[in-house]
């Protein structure tokens, strides 16, 4: 009888995924001015191979297939893999990862809302240990190339792994800045010489920060929206800051300034998107607080001192672990009980 | 004025709340319309609990001509209430019918008549400061007075000087949070001076330092009459104005809001010096003391899909149907919420009473409250723990209350949640979220209840072990003298220290014994207080477990009682 209360007043599912889609949008914008636009044919393959293999799986697992589908979870979850991915990066990869993300590190652990791990980074992180080679090899940016690919280029290579003739394909990638920065240190150059290299911009990497600022608008439009808190890109951001600029500080020849690492890499895609995840973070603000630290400072730590060049995905799927035992240590006082 | 300015810049508040529509103007164009009983053939549904505490006792009969207030049936005890006749009449049944209770389940009620004169019973003012506090608590016992904003806690029990807590702040809540309800609001507007007066009357027999009513910003015109009425008051009174945020209205959200105190969990607020009243209740103890009337009449809000929604002044007793009738609504074919849309309920049926817990209807709930769409899984964002007044992780509450899991579910203090429904409030997945802590609530109260009972059981079956085992041996030993007996005249000096030694022993067992009956004696004495005021389900339950418990302990004596 008591069914109370009788009237709710929140943003389904579908649309706060929606709005994080929403929110993405000004970063791909930006994606294909600086990389062009072979991301969208990257964005379009994960978000097709990640709605059949949802509908699959919920067929097999005879969950209802449509409020599932149009809850939105299984795209946000296949864009943020495709923007982790690197620009032109082969069809099979983007393929296989999706299908990580979705059916083992989604779909085989109960589906939207059983997920211990951020399905985006599962997928990341298996193909960034399975293939390193292509994982770690990014196209530079149109205007840096020595020979910028056209979209039908950037297409045939997606498909088909060729360049049009006489194009090698170290004329259009090159390292990221953070791994050109790893390998120059460990040849014992000094950060400041190093950064004279074309490929860094006024902060971060060239035409990568454009990327970065532009998920940073779309992370604060989140927040403005009420669809992520404030704790956790702030937490993040802070805390890497914060390392770097002890670092920095103590030693600036062989570390970057905290301004680099803030827009390099994926520490906005992070910060606002992928640790915000919320079905596997915590849920008391000062576990969200602890989390997002915690990655900071070990995203940091993967950077500099670690085997791959960014720490994101590791950072997250170890966090990720530590949920439940963050959550239960972070219970916030209770109405009329002690401290 | 000052001192109200002063108290509002040091407001406190609670975590989370929210701010559903409010959809109070449609019921306060109209002033409070006060129904009176001219039909002779009107009749008056009563139930006997309409107040927390035991059932009250009856005084009357069937075929008893009784008169306007007079009491028909009296509180039994300190925590009951007593039950008035709201018009002249007479009494034509006393059965169990329909009440207004979310369990739909009927409760035992008078059934009055009315003899269209509506003429009172002789009843007087008190002089309440020339008489002992004992009497004018007395007064309010037999008057029938319980809290009105939907506790119904006995009021005279509230309303008792303790040594041990005295209580400083006398808090009127007049926040009335939850969208749609009115009445308090009307109240305040209209009749300011006499919930003054009924305050005077608080404040005095408590004692108090200070008083203060809390009013939301949303009712400036009620602010302003209570204003008006507490400044011509002998006593001090501040009027509040607090922030609209459902549910500042819970006593517990007040307190913290004007005193930035927390009352502690399980416990009253008068352990931290407060004691919180509604102003309608304020209202009816004045209206007692004052006037000798006791609590026959509430103003219920009647809203929703009605012609002429509004307040009214209701006999109790009335059927809710004819209420609506008169506000112009439909009574077939529809359904009724009690309360607000927040925590109130459906009706078991349109035709139950108006009684003292009734603040306000909502007419048609299937057309304004559609059904909420299917729910999805919790997807962990935690809007609900942000909206949680009391600040509790109501995520992990509905996990573990989904899996049964009442043991984390008490961890993570279920017990201290207020079912305001915030967390469905703002739920994304659609969860009704407080459903499953009503669920998990009454199974671990009534495990609670049965492992009390089982307790019992296994004791009595341990003594019956005890018992089993000390015949056994008395066998055995029977056995051996026996057989010893049989033997040569050596052997039987040999026995003698053994039996001694097993003679000892069986005292030892003996006096164990003795403890356990005189501790299971002492457990029965007390178990029927615990059992007696369940329901005839749990009872059955707890036979039934109790009954398995035996049959279990038979089971494994029974093939050792064989081999012997
Ligand atoms: S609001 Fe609903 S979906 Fe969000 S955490 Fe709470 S229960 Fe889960
Ligand atoms: S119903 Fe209980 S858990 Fe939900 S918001 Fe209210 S107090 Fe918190």
């Amino acid at each position: 009888m008591n069914r109370s209360p009788y009237i709710t007043q929140a943003p389904s599912v579908t649309t706060i995924m929606l709005k994080v889609l929403l929110a993405l949008l000004p970063g791909i914008a930006a994606y294909v001015w600086i990389f062009g636009g072979g991301i969208l044919v990257t964005l379009t393959l994960a978000s097709i191979t990640a709605l059949a293999s949802e509908a699959i799986l919920l067929k097999w697992r005879d969950r209802p297939i449509k409020p599932f589908l149009m809850d939105g979870s299984a795209l946000v979850t296949a864009w943020l893999l495709a923007l982790a991915l690197p620009p032109l990066a082969p069809w099979w990869l983007v393929v296989v990862g999706t299908l990580f993300a979705i059916v083992i590190a989604k779909q085989l652990y109960g589906g939207l809302g059983y997920n211990p791990f951020n399905p985006a980074m599962i997928g990341y992180a298996v193909l960034l240990i399975s293939f390193p080679a292509i994982m770690t090899k990014w196209p530079a940016p149109l205007l840096l190339a020595q020979t910028p690919l056209g979209f039908s280029d950037q297409l045939h290579f997606i498909f088909a792994g060729a360049l049009p003739n006489g194009v090698l394909v170290d004329a259009i990638t090159s390292a990221t800045p953070l791994d050109y920065l790893k390998t120059q240190l460990g040849l014992h150059h000094q950060v400041q010489a190093i950064t004279q290299a074309p490929i860094f911009g006024v902060l971060g990497g060239k035409g990568g920060e454009w990327v970065t600022g532009a998920y940073l608008l779309g992370g604060l439009y989140l927040i403005q929206q009420r669809i992520i808190s404030w704790h956790l890109p702030s937490a993040f951001l802070a805390a890497l800051a914060l390392m770097a600029g002890v670092f920095y500080l103590l030693d600036p020849a062989h570390f970057a300034n905290p301004a680099f690492h803030l827009l390099s890499g994926a520490t906005m895609l992070c910060a606002f998107f992928i640790i915000t995840d919320p079905i596997s973070g915590p849920t008391t603000p000062l576990g969200k607080l602890i989390f997002a630290a915690g990655i900071g400072i070990l995203t940091y730590l993967i950077r500099v001192y670690g085997g791959y060049p960014d720490g994101v995905a590791f950072s997250v799927l170890l966090f990720n672990i530590a949920v439940p035992l963050i959550d239960a240590y972070t219970q916030p006082r209770v109405y009329g009980h002690a401290k | 004025m000052l001192a109200n300015l002063f108290k509002s810049s040091k407001l406190s508040s609670f975590n989370g709340g929210v701010h559903p529509p409010q959809h109070k103007l449609e019921s306060t164009r109209a002033p409070i319309s006060v129904l009176t009983i001219k039909n002779a053939q009107q009749v008056f549904v009563l139930p006997l609990r309409q107040h927390v505490g035991k059932v009250s006792k009856l005084l009357v009969n069937v075929g008893d001509h009784v008169l306007k207030g007079q009491l028909l049936a009296n509180a039994d005890g300190q925590m009951s209430a007593a039950v008035h006749a709201p018009t002249s009449g007479t009494i034509v049944s006393v059965q169990d019918q329909l009440i207004p209770h979310p369990s739909g389940l009927p409760d035992i009620a008078i059934t009055l008549q009315a003899d269209g004169e509506d003429r009172w019973v002789e009843h007087h003012a008190m002089d309440y400061r020339s008489v002992s506090k004992r009497e004018v608590l007395e007064r309010l016992r037999e008057g029938g007075v319980v809290g009105l904003g939907g506790a119904t806690f006995p009021s005279h029990v509230k309303l008792r000087e303790e040594a041990k807590h005295p209580v400083d702040t006398l808090i009127l809540n007049g926040a009335e949070c939850e969208p749609f309800i009115t009445c308090d609001d009307l109240l305040m507007r209209e009749r300011a001076e006499e919930i003054v007066r009924g305050i005077e009357i608080m404040q005095y027999l408590l004692n108090t330092k200070e008083c203060i009513i809390g009013i939301e910003d949303n009712k400036p015109e009620a602010a302003q009459a209570m204003r008006d009425a507490a400044s011509k008051s002998q006593i001090l009174i501040a009027v509040v104005v607090v922030p609209t945020v459902y549910p500042s209205g819970g006593a517990r959200q007040l307190i913290k809001i004007l005193t930035g105190k927390e009352a502690p969990s399980g416990k009253r607020s008068t352990d931290i010096g407060i004691q919180c009243f509604n102003v309608a209740t304020a209202y009816t103890v004045h209206r007692l003391v004052n006037h000798g009337e006791p609590v026959i009449s509430r103003i219920v809000t009647v809203t929703g899909k009605v012609a002429r929604p509004g307040n009214y002044d209701v006999p109790l007793g009335l059927a809710v149907g004819e209420l609506v009738a008169l506000a112009g609504g439909a009574v077939e074919n529809t359904e009724y919420i009690m309360g607000g849309p927040m925590m109130g309920f459906t009706l078991p049926s349109n035709h139950v009473p108006v009684v003292k817990a009734m603040n306000c209807i909502i007419v048609g709930k299937p057309e304004i409250f559609p059904e909420p769409p299917p729910a999805m899984p919790c997807i962990r964002c935690a809007r609900c723990a942000d909206a949680c007044p009391v600040s509790l992780q109501p995520q992990e509450l509905y996990w573990f209350a989904k899996s049964d899991n009442f043991e984390k579910a008490r961890d993570y203090k279920l017990f201290d949640c207020i079912e305001c429904g915030c967390c469905t409030y703002v739920c994304p997945s659609n969860i009704p979220l407080v459903q499953y802590y009503r669920y998990a609530k009454s199974e671990i109260i009534a495990l609670d209840k049965a492992k009390q009972a089982a307790d019992i059981a296994r004791e009595r079956n341990e003594f019956r072990l005890h018992r089993i085992e000390r015949e056994k041996q008395e066998r055995a030993q029977k056995h051996a003298q026996k057989a010893a007996g049989a033997k040569t005249e050596s052997a039987k000096l040999e026995a003698a220290p053994a039996d001694a030694a097993t003679k000892a022993e069986e005292a030892k067992k003996a006096a164990l014994a003795a403890a356990i009956e005189r501790a299971k004696v002492q457990k029965a004495e007390i178990a029927p207080k615990n059992t007696e005021e369940v329901s005839p389900q749990i009872q059955a339950d707890i036979a039934a477990i109790e009954a398995r418990r035996a049959e279990a302990g038979l089971a494994e004596v029974a093939p050792q009682d064989e081999n012997n």
